[in-house]
């Protein structure tokens, strides 16, 4: 029947979706279905009993409260006057610490990955991967056909986890070289973007996330269990955040 | 200093839309304990994410972050409920009070249970829409759902909350009538 082709215009018309050159064909055709007529009518009806019975829940006060604290504070002028004092000797401690630690962990940012792999690198051979053909060596959204590809192509095992359901589908994994390391590369899409994650093994200690970006792409680096990861993409920071957030778990 | 700043940004950005975020935890874990918790992690998380939100729609950001922090738990703690696309069951709300059970027979209870014996991919897009009026657009940015979908998802997802309705009333759900009692 020709109202198929309506079914789903319909609920596009009752929420004020449809722009005016549909909207009117639909009404137009409202005129001669009484079918659509009528479905329209029982939606509207479902639309008012939802309304009605006010479903919507709303957040107790003590969950906003739990959360105002857990936020870093915020403090009174009066409280921050009374806090002064220590808050120099928290001051001079922590620049002891910082030339301390400064020491042991200083090195310029494009060094900071091993293998004197650097962000330049990453960020080529990402780009080199958006040509057409490169993306994967394994295309599958499947983890149990992606990981198991990696075996005996590398000398560890890279984490290979699907997060379709977080809005990060796996699209599949190839092989690269960055500075003569071979490197697994996982790729998960973000709607219409891709995103190259690179793991390889470090015997360095674990380093928390780093990041910032290079010539518009967002990247985030981070060391983890004996890896090293460099995730990039031209996808928001935040959203970058979160697949990285999810794999690192 | 600057922790002090953000947490004043995201304060007047975010925050306002505790309660969105919350309902669309209750709704898509089913019960206010559960939701509380994740909502408060989630939250939490967001602000960490903060420094990358690039303005734009507060609420869409918060809720997507949220909604990404439902299905992980409920993949953690629940997986059968991602894989099944109707519950047969029609199950309680598992925090539903005993007022609310003694009401079973009320007509808001019964879309309560219909509306939670739905997928949790059909349920999300009917707290959005019908809950918490989001566009079309919207929805799309909170659910990676492609914008050309949302339409055809919520269509299914409206006939399959009509037909769990019908199925727990007494009474089918017919066009044009309001059940009694609301």
């Amino acid at each position: 029947m020709a109202c198929e082709l309506f079914q789903s215009a319909l609920h596009g018309y009752l929420d004020g979706e449809l722009d005016a050159s549909r909207a009117s064909e639909f009404e137009r055709h409202l005129q001669s279905c009484p079918e659509c007529v009528s479905a329209l009518e029982t939606q509207e009806s479902l639309r008012g009993l939802l309304k009605q019975s006010a479903l919507r829940e709303i957040a107790p006060a003590s969950l906003r409260t739990r959360i105002r604290a857990a936020l870093p504070a915020t403090e009174s002028p009066a409280a921050r006057r009374k806090h002064m004092g220590l808050r120099w000797i928290a001051v001079a401690a922590a620049v002891i610490l910082v030339f301390f630690l400064s020491w042991r962990a200083f090195v310029p940012p494009d060094q900071y990955m091993a293998a004197g792999i650097g962000i330049d690198q990453v960020l080529d051979a990402h780009l080199r991967s958006l040509q057409p053909g490169h993306l994967t060596d394994v295309a599958s959204t499947d983890q149990h056909t992606v990981k198991p590809w990696f075996d005996g192509r590398l000398n560890f095992a890279p984490p290979v986890t699907d997060f379709a359901a977080q809005g990060f589908p796996l699209e599949g994994g190839r092989l690269d070289i960055l500075n003569g390391q071979t490197v697994a590369a996982l790729v998960y899409g973000r709607r219409k973007h891709s995103v190259n994650v690179f793991v390889w093994p470090t015997d360095q200690r674990d380093l928390s996330f780093r990041s910032g970006s290079t010539r518009g792409y967002a990247w985030i680096h981070w060391r983890k269990e004996g890896m090293e990861f460099c995730a990039i993409s031209d996808v928001a920071p935040a959203d970058l955040h979160e697949l990285v957030e999810l794999i690192s778990h | 200093m600057l922790d002090q700043k953000e947490r004043e940004r995201f304060e007047q950005l975010v925050l306002p839309h505790l309660d969105a975020a919350f309902n669309l935890a209750r709704w898509l874990l089913h019960g206010r304990t559960d939701a509380e918790d994740v909502t408060q992690e989630a939250v939490l998380r967001a602000f960490r994410f903060f420094p990358g939100f690039q303005g734009g729609d507060a609420r869409a950001w918060l809720l997507q972050i949220i909604r990404n922090s439902c299905y992980t738990w409920l993949e953690k703690n629940r997986p059968a409920e991602l894989t099944t696309e109707f519950d047969e069951s029609l199950h309680f709300s598992r925090t539903a009070s005993p007022e609310a059970q003694a009401l079973a027979g009320d007509d808001r209870v019964r879309l309560a249970r219909a509306l939670e014996s739905l997928s949790p991919r059909s349920r999300e897009v009917i707290v959005l829409r019908e809950l918490e009026g989001c566009s079309y657009k919207e929805i799309a940015a909170i659910t990676s759902i492609p914008i050309g979908t949302v339409m055809s998802t919520l269509a299914r997802a409206r006939n399959h909350l009509r037909e769990a309705l019908t199925r727990l009333s007494a009474k089918p759900f017919k066009e044009n009538e309001v059940p009694s009692g609301l």
